[in-house]
């Protein structure tokens, strides 16, 4: 699956698995997020990892991209895990003053795997919960 | 010296690259050499969107002593150096991180803006005592690994 930002992007099972190898400029960066976001939408991907183990650096502008990304993924039902980070990036971005808030991170493709299954296995555990607390309401209401 | 002509988007990229290069040649270890590239990467683009075309110079410091990077655009200049330096500040599309980011990132900056002229933003980095010493006792002056 190549997109016109010409990264590949793979799918596994009920994940997309995206490997950034080239230094991207802007324009490619944006050409990214929209395909990624085209690709949940049509393939329903319930989870993300974008490996960016190749990524010398990581300035304001992809930083931006990245959490955006993440950002719009979850409106879309998917989750975003952000993959092996070079130490010298990370130490960089923070010095930076960007704080990729709300983005989740793993050390190498591995570990980024587990967290995105074990964020589902928690997604859906929530989810039966509240379906559990919506139907004991009903009961309270019926007997009332 | 070496000159990258800033033009369009993908000359911040040559930008950054070449000086991260310029940079691991001096000697500067990966992390300073990252945060040299980025903070190149902050600042060319800054040419890129404020002022649509200009120059980057990155050349040595004297005595191996660092490397210092200028960013010279004639566009319509910086009308509030102080409110441009603050965090979150962005007047167009871009972040607000760039002159804050840049400068927290370098040893030294200094900008020259006049409304309606240009600006002129210079940034150094300076090699630390231990990886001048590294160049000094290294066999290879390049400070590269010695297979010895």
């Amino acid at each position: 699956m190549l997109g016109i930002s010409s990264i590949p992007i793979l799918k596994l099972r009920d994940f997309l698995i995206v490997s950034i190898q080239i230094d991207l400029h802007d324009r490619m960066a944006e050409q990214l997020q929209q395909d990624i976001l085209e690709q949940i939408s049509q393939t329903q991907a319930k989870g993300v990892l974008i490996d960016i183990s190749a990524l010398e650096m990581v300035d304001s502008f992809i930083g931006r991209i990245l959490a955006d990304t993440a950002r719009m993924a979850s409106t879309l039902d998917s989750e975003i895990v952000i993959v092996g980070m070079q130490p010298a990036v990370a130490i960089t971005l923070i010095e930076l003053g960007l704080s990729l808030g709300g983005v989740r991170t793993a050390l190498n493709l591995d570990e980024g795997y587990e967290l995105l299954q074990q964020t589902l296995e928690e997604k859906a555990s929530e989810g039966q919960t509240s379906e559990e607390a919506l139907a004991e309401e009903a009961d309270d209401g019926g007997s009332d | 010296m070496t000159v990258v002509q800033i033009r369009e988007e993908s000359d911040i990229v040559r930008a950054r690259t070449t000086a991260k290069e310029a940079a691991r040649e001096l000697g500067f270890g990966l992390v300073d050499q990252t945060r040299i590239s980025t903070a190149v990467s902050e600042l060319a683009r800054n040419i890129f969107l404020y002022a649509g075309e200009g120059e980057v110079h990155i050349e040595e410091l004297n005595n191996h002593h660092g490397i210092r990077v200028s960013f010279i655009d004639h566009g319509p200049g910086i009308e509030d150096v102080d409110l441009a330096m603050k965090d979150g500040w962005s007047s167009v599309r871009a972040m607000g991180k760039g002159l804050p980011g840049a400068k927290r990132l370098s040893d030294r900056m200094e900008i020259h803006t006049e409304t309606g002229e240009g600006t002129t933003v210079t940034i150094e980095k300076w090699l630390s005592p231990s990886s001048k010493l590294r160049i000094a006792s290294s066999p290879n002056p390049r400070g590269g690994p010695s297979l010895t």
